[in-house]
């Protein structure tokens, strides 16, 4: 995926009124087959993956045993004992190989299928519209499609797709997993179709889309020094309930022990009204010059005109309207806490 | 290939500087289409300030593009004499006409520069 193909602030406008065309075929595929498939992922993962339907996806997370986050991952499930875990393609090694420790004693295959699938994604308000004219059968199952749901289509050229309803932009869109060999031709079937209303995007616009819409960034929102509960996705680990208890699953002590204690710093979105944008590492500091956090994101917002970031603050000063200096290269720049997402589609 | 106009004469940061390099002279300053296509779009320019005085290879600004961030350095040595008041409003003018309207600024020349490149050698440089 390059940084750009044309201009990182006409390819996000592109997805925010439009549709953009992504190669995210460096993303890690790997997939977990067997009779112990969700029995291995309830083990593995801070979700339930055995509520997870046929053909639906889920937002997860792998912990280490401290409660510290290895990767963000999107999970498919493709069959009942048949799952496609999608990782950021510089954890995809240290995934595989922590899911392939946690396997011991499960009756799963933990496969590296990251060369042998491609991926690719159509996002924004005609998505819609183009991935139901890029299917030759099946194509009324696109409309319908849930957010976080997926189907097997065969694209036009006879090519066949697992076809979901997932991005990373904020927008409507779908990602599209087809076998490697078939992705030149499927990029090329998505620009015939699209025309002039699908755009390739880049790297620098996918930054700018998922900040926008408040999606954390592995490496900056999420470390192993981060709890889920710290950028405020504690929603993401199911502890079980009475009625509908858990077993044990990796961090699960660790994690107990951060969801029941006060947080150290939380995840704030900033919006500022001047043109000089925080980025990633800046200092976020109080009027008196004081550190209070530091920015995990930022940049130029394409959509609000603005400058907008994230940052970790603590909690006294996370309130949404607190006012706060980022040391933007020396100089304090006024912005201001606001709520995430900081961009929502109408 | 990115544009490397004969005429004008390059820092190894990447800015070009038009006319005569003399002490006493004035030149117009901005940065390369190489610079200016690798920053991506530019949304805001901080030149340096009129009347100020810049220093050859030295820091005097910076550009900000939705992807990055890059320091302004001055190519020579002098007094700023002209700052380009409109790409406050129109900063991507530097992406768009990055050998004119998206001049940066402009120094009266203090002292000879030593380290100049000609088109032929920048575009070496950037090969």
């Amino acid at each position: 995926m390059p940084v750009r193909y044309t201009g990182d602030i006409a390819e996000h406008n592109a997805v925010r009124t439009s549709a953009g065309l992504f190669d995210l075929s460096h993303m890690g595929e790997i997939t977990v087959r067997g009779a112990d498939a969700v029995a291995f992922l309830e083990y593995a993962l801070v979700g339930r993956m055995g509520a997870v339907g046929l053909w639906r996806a889920k937002y997860t997370m792998l912990c280490a045993p401290d409660g510290g986050v290895i990767d963000d991952l999107v999970v498919y499930r493709r069959d009942w004992d048949h799952f496609v875990i999608v990782a950021n393609a510089s954890n995809k090694d240290t995934v595989l190989g922590e899911l392939r420790d946690r396997a011991a004693g499960f009756q799963v295959t933990v496969a590296d299928e990251s060369l042998a699938i491609a991926l690719v994604a159509v996002q924004g308000p005609r998505s819609e519209a183009i991935v139901t004219a890029m299917i030759s059968r099946d194509a009324d199952n696109i409309g319908p499609l849930p957010y976080y749901a997926a189907t097997n289509v065969v694209l036009q050229g006879d090519i066949h797709a697992f076809v979901a309803r997932t991005g990373y932009t904020g927008e409507d869109g779908f990602e599209l997993f087809v076998g490697a060999d078939e992705a030149v031709e499927v990029w090329r079937l998505a620009l015939a179709i699209g025309g002039d209303a699908l755009a390739p995007c880049g790297l620098s616009s996918r930054d700018t889309l998922r900040l926008e819409a408040g999606m954390p960034l592995y490496g900056q929102e999420l470390t192993r020094e981060t709890t889920p509960f710290a950028a405020g996705l504690g929603r993401v680990i199911a502890f079980g309930t009475d009625a509908n208890p858990r077993g044990d699953f990796v961090g699960r002590a660790a994690l107990e022990a951060a969801r029941d204690a006060p947080p150290k710093r939380v995840l704030v979105g900033l919006v500022g009204d001047g043109r000089r944008s925080p980025r990633a590492g800046y200092a976020v500091t109080d009027a008196a010059g004081t550190v209070i956090g530091e920015v995990t994101s930022g940049a130029p917002s394409p959509t609000l005109g603005r400058p907008i970031g994230m940052a970790y603050v603590a909690p006294e000063a996370s309130a949404v309207g607190a006012e706060v200096l980022i040391d933007v290269r020396g100089r304090g720049e006024a912005m201001t806490v606001a709520a995430l997402p900081l961009y929502r589609r109408t | 290939m990115a544009n490397v106009p004969e005429d004008l004469q390059y820092s190894a940061e990447h800015e070009w500087i038009d006319g005569e390099v003399t002490v006493g002279g004035e030149v117009t300053v901005g940065i390369t289409e190489h610079a200016a296509d690798a920053l991506g779009d530019i949304v805001y320019v901080e030149g340096p300030a009129l009347g100020s005085a810049v220093t050859a290879g030295e820091v005097c600004g910076e550009l900000e593009s939705t992807k990055a961030v890059s320091e302004l350095y001055s190519p020579v040595t002098g007094t700023v004499t002209a700052v380009n008041e409109e790409l406050a409003a129109t900063p991507e003018n530097i992406n768009s006409d990055p050998f004119g309207t998206g001049w940066i600024f402009k120094v009266e020349v203090a002292e000879a520069p030593t380290e100049l490149l000609d088109a032929a050698a920048y575009g070496e440089l950037t090969a």
